[in-house]
């Protein structure tokens, strides 16, 4: 099969991710943004798998969504207790962590 | 005798094994002295006293041993020990006992054991007084390394230490700030030159690899000429900073800060004629440079001759004393300077200088006693009835060293302004010239203190010093009075395997024309020092528009000169290092710092903390990244 | 006793001493640390004497594959600065005995007790006597760059109100001139291995000739750091801002010890490891000696600080020692080595007794006294006699070493002694004016006011060893000129110069 769709669709949804997440202020809005970027990246590799007829992509794609897994976890507690304290869910507003 | 015959001396036996001691004793009573603390302030001053006897009692045991030895075997050698042994340069700490060291050993401590009693009853006020006799033990031990050494470098060692009593000394007073002031200045300037003697002293062990007297003198003609004359100079200059001899005469007006009894012992009788010692015991050196020797002559007439002058102008009675130094030492200067045919008169004067300067500062000392400390002898006048044995001692060495025969003064100025005839007329004539204003000078000084009208200043109720201030004056008086004509014959021959000279036999009353002549000079400025200074004098110094006069007080604008060219070009130039070591080498330093915490800084703006710009920075990095690998690829 | 490896041990004693002083707090702790800088001065005695004619060198193979060997052993000048560090650091510790008492003026609130400065101090000596004892390149190098540890914070926990600022200074140009040395330490051994046995033992790579520019650049890579260390013009600027802020105590110890390591590196490593660059450098080198005698001297007199002043002598003095040494003849380097004992005991005296003052007064500003000599005799006497050793009158200990250089420097260095012999008229007005405007005149209101005491008995007996010293060695300093001899002489041998006869210049 052409993998050249799969990976249009992929780079597709990985503009998109990456402007969302430029752009958006919203810190749950970033943190999909993300999520979408990931995947773009998971159907990338699940294509070129398929495309090269091993399973190196498709494993490391599970690895991805592992990782995502665990990122959701902890991305979203951190959210959660930022907005807790501060009231806001924007990123632009939590500009402490710098020099 | 050849003037140029080098006298090698013998190894120590008997006595003189012990001459050590001469320094050991007086070094030993100042440790104590010094470290003692207040335990020793009662009996301290006679302890000091003691010292300084003791030494003169080994002095004298080892003349009255030299007296009975071969001629040949007159000079000694005392080994003590190894000092430096490395490599070429071998220094052993070692002693020379010979005819000049003995006499000069005589000097010092006889009429130091003198001015040291004096000084019990002079110093008897001061809260200090034990510190005074542990400096000037300090400095007679000095005072005899410096006579009785055997090298140059040993003699550096006595050297400088003078030059340390000498500071101790002058800056005895500290809390007054002219003396301290002066003190320093007398430092500095003795270290200028002393640098001349060190440098003298690196070029001698190159040439000679010894500092050692007799080998330096015996291997001195297998030097280059021009060496030689460098350190004739260079000798010149050291004899110049420790004489007081123009150029480096500014410090000595301004020692007079210190103690009486210190002016007398160092800044007259003692210390300050260790420039011509230098020269007298260099003059097998300075035989083989005429250009040295000549230099030595012209500081000598100079200073003679400046010395008179600024004692002609000043009000302050120890200060015309001091330039009365000077100008004495000039004359020796003068006659160390002529060789062999001078050396032994420069001694002979210095021998006599010593009693005569020594009695005069100290009856100095006792006038001042009696006026409360005043020293302008404009406010002095008729003290010859309140104070006869200070005006009867002070009398008779004023004419010794006017030179009225059959004082001191006479026979060895005699010899000396005969010499300098011979050496040249210029000399003679000048050296005759230095004693006629000698003459006007110490008219003046006598005339505004002891004659004339009372002009003391009110509350000043003059009286005669105690006892113990009175005999060392009588004796030193006798000593100005007798020392030149028991002296006269016998010290040529004495001196001559030191000096190198040829002893010429001199009656005692053959005077040559010279002589006379200069007698008629004296005269006439005893007789212009009477009629100036016989009428009223102003208890307020009048201001002069006389430059003579005006240059004379502001001690020859030395300190004029110093102060605008040294001290302040010093300044200036210190100044600009302290600002090159700000601008260029720290300023260096603190711009490489600033450079790197600079860019640290600026890269840490980057951080700001707004995670959306950090992925803005992340694309712009993923998209580098990848152009430059597709343009590899497609390269 | 011939197994025991005294070195070793010369070495560890003050280490492990450091180790428990930094254990036992409070009082305690100082005595601690006072028992053992005393226990290793004693021993340091036995080493001294011990190795006058035995030989204790240690040789031990440490990393074979780099030729690294732990290897120690003590030469003549080796000795003398053994002599030097043990003697000083009891005399250190007494001196800086109440450091941590709010009632002393003159400085900060201390960072941390006084039996962690005990412990840095023992720390910094343990160092300092492996870098005199070190016969291996790598290793002292490793040891050149550890003293840095303990000075570092010597200078950082105690003193004045910028001795962070002070403390950096000093690091940084330290770490500068070290980090050359060891691209110079790698190239020594790229030269072993090249020459077929990789070795770093002194003995080996003296061994080899190296010759042409390689040598050159080895030499420059070792007398930048040396020249850091001693401090040379014109990298000498650290030393007045840390003399400044440091407490007296940590900047006798820093002048005293660990600035004798730069001469004594240049004596070792520049001429024992590069005789040919070492003379193709001496001109250079000797004028930046004369340059720092006559500047350091000026710049002392134009200080307004005592303890700057100080520092300042000290840059003067370092510039006659590489004049010595630079000089190349038995004398002048016996005479460098001499009076790098010398001026360790001279400037030690210096800097404590200023440091008197500075307790007294609270500041060490010139401007801050006057007439203290009426109210404290003995301390203006002491500060008298260090001064006059410091300006090198005859009869102290530094005139010896002065002497020595000059006179011995003279023959193959006319024109550098004639201007350097112009330092000892500076150096009489430096010390002489100092002490003028502190000691003389009238008292001041301020010292009336600051200065109340004279010297008490513990201050007494921490100058009383050191004026004892410098009159000891000036009077009789031949036992001392002998043992710093034979190093004199080997350097020479290697360096392949022979003395200039007499007469060879200027004779007929």
């Amino acid at each position: 099969m052409n993998p050249a769709a799969y990976l249009v669709l992929s780079a597709v949804l990985f503009s998109t991710g990456l402007l969302g997440f430029l752009i958006r202020r919203n810190a749950l809005i970033a943190f999909m943004s993300v999520e979408l970027m990931l995947n773009s990246a998971n159907l990338a590799l699940v294509s070129f798998s398929y495309a090269n007829g091993n399973l190196l992509g498709q494993v490391g794609a599970f690895f991805v969504m592992v990782v995502a897994a665990g990122e959701v976890v902890i991305g979203l507690a951190i959210i959660m207790i930022i907005f807790r304290t501060r009231r806001s869910a924007s990123v632009d507003d939590q500009n402490q962590l710098k020099y | 005798m050849n003037p140029l015959e080098i006298v090698v001396p013998v190894e120590a036996t008997g006595l003189f094994q012990y001459a050590w001691l001469m320094i050991a004793i007086p070094l030993g009573v100042a440790a104590i002295l010094l470290l003692g603390g207040k335990a020793t302030n009662a009996w301290g001053h006679w302890l000091g006293v003691l010292g300084v006897i003791g030494s003169f009692a080994v002095a004298t045991a080892l003349f009255v041993q030299m007296l009975g030895a071969e001629v040949a075997d007159r000079a000694v050698q005392v080994s003590m020990f190894d000092w430096i042994d490395v490599g070429n340069l071998n220094l052993s700490a070692a002693l020379l006992v010979d005819q000049l060291s003995i006499l000069f050993a005589l000097l010092v401590t006889g009429v130091g054991s003198l001015i040291f009693i004096y000084s019990v009853g002079y110093m008897a006020e001061d809260p200090h007084r034990r510190r005074f006799f542990a400096f000037m033990n300090i400095f007679i031990a000095a005072m005899l390394t410096l006579v009785l050494a055997d090298s140059y470098a040993v003699l550096f060692i006595g050297w400088e230490g003078v030059g340390l009593a000498s500071y101790l000394l002058i800056g005895f007073w500290q809390q007054r700030r002219s003396a301290a002031l002066a003190a320093k200045k007398a430092f500095v300037v003795n270290r200028i030159g002393d640098l001349g003697l060190l440098v003298a002293m690196f070029i001698m062990m190159a040439l000679f690899g010894s500092l050692n007297f007799a080998e330096v003198n015996q291997a001195a003609d297998t030097a280059s000429a021009s060496w030689i004359t460098a350190i004739g100079f260079l000798l010149l200059l050291a004899a110049c900073g420790k004489s007081a001899q123009v150029p480096l005469q500014s410090w000595l007006l301004d020692a007079m800060e210190g103690p009486t009894p210190v002016s007398a012992l160092i800044h007259a009788a003692t210390m300050v004629t260790a420039g011509v010692y230098l020269v007298v015991r260099s003059h097998i050196l300075f035989e083989l440079t005429p250009a040295a020797s000549l230099a030595v002559c012209v500081v000598g007439v100079v200073t003679l001759l400046a010395g008179a002058w600024v004692g002609s102008t000043k009000d302050d009675i120890k200060k015309v004393l001091a330039g009365s130094t000077m100008s004495q030492i000039g004359y020796m200067m003068l006659a160390a300077g002529i060789g062999p045919a001078g050396g032994a008169f420069a001694i002979f004067h210095l021998f006599t200088h010593g009693f005569f300067k020594a009695n005069m500062f100290l009856g100095a000392g006792s006038v001042m006693h009696a006026m409360d400390d005043d020293t302008d002898m404009r406010h002095f006048g008729a003290l010859r009835k309140v104070m006869p044995w200070t005006f009867v001692t002070f009398g008779i060495g004023y004419l010794a060293i006017i030179g009225i025969p059959p004082l001191a003064g006479f026979y060895s100025k005699d010899h000396i302004v005969v010499a300098a005839w011979e050496r040249g007329m210029a000399f003679g004539a000048l050296a005759m010239l230095g004693a006629a204003i000698t003459a006007f000078y110490m008219t003046r000084l006598m005339m505004m203190t002891f004659f004339g009208e009372r002009r003391w200043a009110k509350g000043v109720h003059p009286h005669e010093s105690p006892g113990i201030m009175v005999v060392p004056l009588v004796v030193l008086a006798i000593g100005s009075a007798a020392l030149g004509m028991l002296l006269n014959s016998a010290i040529q021959t004495w001196l001559a395997p030191p000096t190198g000279h040829h002893p010429h036999a001199t009656a005692l009353w053959e005077i040559p024309w010279q002589g006379w002549a200069t007698l008629a000079l004296v005269l006439i400025g005893v007789g212009v020092g009477y009629l100036m200074y016989r009428g009223e004098i102003s208890f307020e110094q009048p201001r002069t528009k006389n430059p003579i006069v005006y240059i004379g007080r502001n001690d020859l604008l030395a300190d004029q000169f110093n102060d605008a060219v040294f001290v302040r070009g010093g300044g200036k130039l210190v100044d600009g290092f302290q600002a090159v070591d700000d601008l260029l080498i720290d300023g260096g330093v603190r711009s490489t710092t600033a450079l790197a915490t600079g860019i640290g800084d600026a890269f840490s703006r980057l951080q700001n903390g707004y995670e959306r710009r950090y992925g803005l920075w992340m694309v712009v990095g993923a998209v580098l990244v990848s152009v430059v690998l597709i343009l590899g690829r497609l390269a | 006793m011939d197994n025991v490896p005294m070195l070793t041990i010369l070495g560890l004693l003050p280490l492990i001493g450091a180790l428990l002083a930094f254990v036992v707090r409070g009082k305690a702790g100082r005595q601690l640390a006072m028992a053992v800088a005393l226990i290793t001065l004693v021993f340091g005695l036995v080493v001294f004497f011990g190795s006058a004619d035995s030989d204790l060198a240690e040789t031990v193979s440490w990393i074979p594959q780099i030729g690294a060997w732990y290897a120690l052993s003590l030469d003549g000048m080796g000795r003398a600065m053994v002599l030097l560090t043990v003697i000083l650091l009891p005399i250190v510790l007494l001196a800086e005995w109440r450091i941590d008492d709010s009632k002393i003026f003159g400085f900060e609130q201390p960072r941390w007790g006084s039996n962690v400065f005990g412990g840095f101090a023992l720390l910094l000596e343990g160092f300092a006597l492996f870098v005199f004892m070190s016969a291996d390149v790598l290793l002292f190098y490793l040891f050149f760059e550890a003293t840095l540890i303990p000075m570092f914070f010597l200078v950082q926990g105690w003193g004045g109100t910028n001795r962070g600022r002070a403390a950096m200074k000093f690091l940084l140009y330290s770490l500068a001139g070290g980090l050359v040395m060891l691209f110079a330490v790698i190239g020594v051994y790229v030269v072993t291995a090249r020459a077929g046995q990789p070795s770093f033992l002194i003995s080996d790579v003296a061994g080899i000739s190296i010759g042409g520019t390689l040598e050159q650049f080895l030499f420059i890579g070792f007398f930048v750091a040396f020249a850091v260390k001693a401090p040379m013009v014109p990298v000498h600027s650290w030393l007045p801002d840390t003399a400044e802020q440091a407490t007296p105590g940590a900047t006798t110890l820093l002048v005293g010890v660990l600035d004798k390591i730069g001469t004594f590196g240049m004596i070792r490593f520049c001429l024992g490891l590069f005789p040919n660059a070492s003379a193709w450098a001496t001109p250079l080198v000797i004028f930046l000696a004369v340059v720092s005698v006559i500047y350091g001297a000026l710049m002392a007199i134009s200080s307004k600080n005592l303890l700057r002043l100080v520092a300042y002598t000290s840059v003067s003095h370092f510039g006659f020692m590489v004049l010595g040494i630079f000089a190349f003849t038995t004398a002048s380097v016996t005479g460098s080595i001499f009076y790098m004992l010398a001026h360790g005991f001279s400037s030690a005296a210096m800097f404590l007794v200023v440091g008197f003052l500075l307790n007294r007064r609270g500041t060490a500003e010139i401007a801050a006294f006057g007439g203290v000599q009426k109210v404290a005799p003995v301390l203006a006497g002491v500060f008298l006699v260090s001064g006059l050793a410091t300006l090198g009158l005859p009869g102290t200990a530094n005139f010896v070493g002065e002497f020595t250089i000059m006179i011995g420097a003279w023959p193959t260095q006319p024109v550098a002694v004639a201007v350097a012999v112009l330092g000892t008229v500076l150096a009489a007005v430096y010390v002489l004016w100092a002490y003028q405007r502190v000691f003389t005149g009238e008292v001041t209101e301020q010292t009336e006011q600051h200065i109340t005491s004279d010297l008490a008995p513990r201050e007494k007996l921490v100058v009383a060893p050191l004026i004892a010293l410098l009159l000891v060695f000036g009077f009789v300093p031949q036992p001392m000129i002998e043992v710093a001899t034979p190093t004199a002489q080997a350097t020479m041998t290697h360096v392949g110069m022979s003395d200039p006869q007499p007469g060879s210049m200027g004779g007929k």
